[in-house]
């Protein structure tokens, strides 16, 4: 497992190393000048120059990529041009630990309802449950989030009360009742997938010899189900749950925008919006970093699970 | 799809059962008793003909502004079934017209998807060693990466992004899945007897490559296409939603969706219709999709 691990973390390192340089060099051929975005529009010429020359910005591409790695690798991600210097690092930390939130309760939703569905419709393959809850699924992968989001606001949010003007973090609760939606509409993509792979799963350990050993033994049908069989679907389950985190965390970007969450997603496309370059080229990364962490640490489980994975 | 063998195997049963039909009128025939296949096929078939035949179907033009008829409800003044927009646009003339540019854009860019998948994937599989390390590792790349928010950086940098160049950044972002595919299938079938074979009788590596390692690839490249559209007009969707895809006078339905949001609590028709046409259209070549992965290849069944 060690050797794994280990080989692992250094394929981790090139993919990183790409990332950054394909984000640095995206932020660095934005239009714009960041020191006009910096200084204001009155600033004269001659106090932009001195101001690009201070940010380094004058300097050939090469050099100011290598700056760039050296300020990383210290936790450095650069300053906001738009934000009038605030650091990118808090940037992205604020507005990420609302997309996290996000993240996490669609999760849940994902869980709940896909599990649910599935073993519905897996308990009575072929049955009018079983049609229906897969139907919703495929609904579930064909709806754009953005669109569902609109429709969550217009015909459901007004219906029971919800606000749906962006993120009110006072409280738990009011954070929970300002993600509640949003976190329906990003987590039904996830839905879809986890019932999809439950019902399947479901249906192939229900045909297994120990499940008929189980029911001949006289046990009721719900404890088959859920302590025998659904008991053995959970490594498959997880396993997708835990690789579409990583998208779920990523993907949250139209999500935020139709709910107008502050999080990450918002916060760069904002950042496109206003040729702020530190803050895309941080956010992306720090995006990528996540991503790749994520899966990595679902790699891994697996593979402390499934010891074949470890010899491949 | 690791076990190509056995596939391979099945399939040969079946082109030697009785009534000797090929492996792939059997998948047809397996394909036309899916119901939703071919719900599927009928719905990807009225978004092809509506897109090429736009110009004949729409009963307006898109572009055409009408000061009188202004955020008309459907229905409510005649020649309008599906009612105007804030400019007085037939919705229903924007929508005929949005299927030719999602047809467009989904296809163009599922092309330059599948033709950069299977280079990557099928160079990596074949030849191994440090030239699939560094291909996959450029995979992981592309994989880590935010697909919409490297999208939306790139047309940003573009200021103002042509078709052309919108289906080349879709498709650059979206053929990790195709590559990764087709390495897998490459790796497992160039061990097998007909490869080596061919090898023994001194066939290069292109002709190898493209003339017994490909065409066996071809079931799976074909089902990820056909879901790849789907992904692409939701990216698509998604990308104009951000103000960054298509830009106007062209109708996209992402776009439509875009141009709604200040209106959507008092004329939501604006909103539903476009909506709902990328919806249909989504689950139609998934349908499909499905389909066609179930008749051609059961295995794969998720």
């Amino acid at each position: 497992m060690g050797t794994y691990v280990l080989r692992r973390l250094l394929l981790v390192l090139p993919v990183l190393l790409l990332v950054s340089f394909i984000v640095f060099s995206l932020s660095y051929l934005m239009p714009g000048d960041p020191a006009r975005l910096l200084m204001g529009q009155s600033a004269d010429e001659e106090t932009l120059a001195l101001k690009r020359a201070e940010l380094g910005l004058d300097r050939p591409f090469p050099a100011q990529y290598a700056a760039y790695l050296g300020k990383l690798v210290r936790g450095d991600l650069g300053i906001s041009y738009a934000k009038k210097g605030k650091g990118v690092g808090e940037i992205v930390g604020e507005a990420f630990a609302v997309t996290a939130r996000l993240a996490v309760m669609a999760t849940l939703v994902s869980v709940v309802f896909g599990i649910a569905a599935g073993v519905l419709a897996a308990v009575r393959p072929y049955s009018w449950v079983d049609y229906g809850s897969m139907l919703l699924a495929l609904l579930g992968v064909s709806l754009p989030v953005f669109y569902l989001g609109y429709l969550l606001i217009v015909f459901v949010a007004r219906n029971i009360g919800l606000s749906t003007a962006g993120f009110d973090d006072q409280n738990v609760w009011t954070q929970f009742k300002s993600l509640l939606l949003p976190s329906l509409a990003l987590g039904a993509l996830s839905t879809a997938i986890v019932a999809r792979l439950t019902r399947s799963t479901m249906i192939e350990i229900l045909g297994q010899d120990y499940v008929r050993t189980a029911r001949a033994k006289g046990l009721s049908e719900a404890a088959v189900v859920l302590k025998h069989a659904l008991r053995n679907a959970a490594v498959p389950i997880v396993t997708v749950v835990g690789a579409n985190l990583g998208g779920l965390l990523v993907g949250a970007v139209l999500t935020e925008t139709v709910f107008s969450l502050p999080g990450l997603g918002r916060e760069v496309v904002q950042a496109i919006f206003q040729r702020d370059r530190e803050v895309i080229a941080g956010g992306v990364l720090f995006m990528s970093v996540i991503f790749v962490v994520v899966n990595l640490l679902v790699d891994l489980t697996y593979a402390f699970f499934d010891p074949r994975v470890r010899l491949e | 799809m690791k076990d190509t063998e056995a596939t391979l195997d099945r399939s040969e049963l079946e082109g030697a059962s009785p009534g000797g039909r090929s492996p792939t009128a059997m998948a047809l025939r397996r394909l036309f008793r899916s119901h939703t296949a071919v719900a599927g096929l009928a719905i990807t078939g009225v978004l092809v003909v509506t897109g090429l035949l736009a110009p004949w179907i729409a009963p307006h033009e898109y572009w055409r502004i009408s000061r009188e008829a202004v955020m008309q409800a459907p229905g409510a003044i005649p020649g309008h079934a599906l009612g105007t927009d804030e400019l007085g646009r037939d919705v229903l003339s924007r929508l005929v017209y949005g299927a030719q540019i999602s047809l467009l854009l989904g296809v163009g860019a599922t092309g330059v998807a599948v033709v950069l998948g299977v280079i990557v994937g099928a160079v990596s599989g074949y030849f191994g060693g440090w030239l699939d390390s560094l291909l996959q590792r450029v995979t992981d790349t592309f994989m880590a990466m935010p697909t919409m928010l490297v999208a939306i950086s790139v047309t940003a940098i573009m200021e103002r992004p042509t078709l052309a160049s919108l289906f080349l950044i879709m498709g650059f972002l979206s053929w990790t899945t195709v590559s990764r595919v087709v390495r897998g299938q490459v790796l497992s079938l160039r061990e097998n007897d007909y490869a080596v074979a061919a090898r023994s009788l001194g066939a290069g590596d292109g002709r190898i490559l493209f003339r017994h390692l490909l065409p066996n690839c071809m079931g799976p490249i074909v089902v990820l296409a056909t879901l790849l559209v789907a992904g692409m007009i939701l990216f698509e969707a998604g990308l104009s939603f951000l103000g960054l895809g298509v830009q106007p006078p062209y109708p996209s339905w992402g776009r439509m969706l875009l141009d709604a949001k200040p209106y959507m609590e008092e004329s939501p028709w604006l909103m539903v219709y476009p909506g709902a046409a990328i919806v249909l259209t989504v689950l139609g070549l998934n349908f499909f999709g499905d389909g066609l992965r179930d008749a051609f290849d059961p295995r794969m069944k998720v």
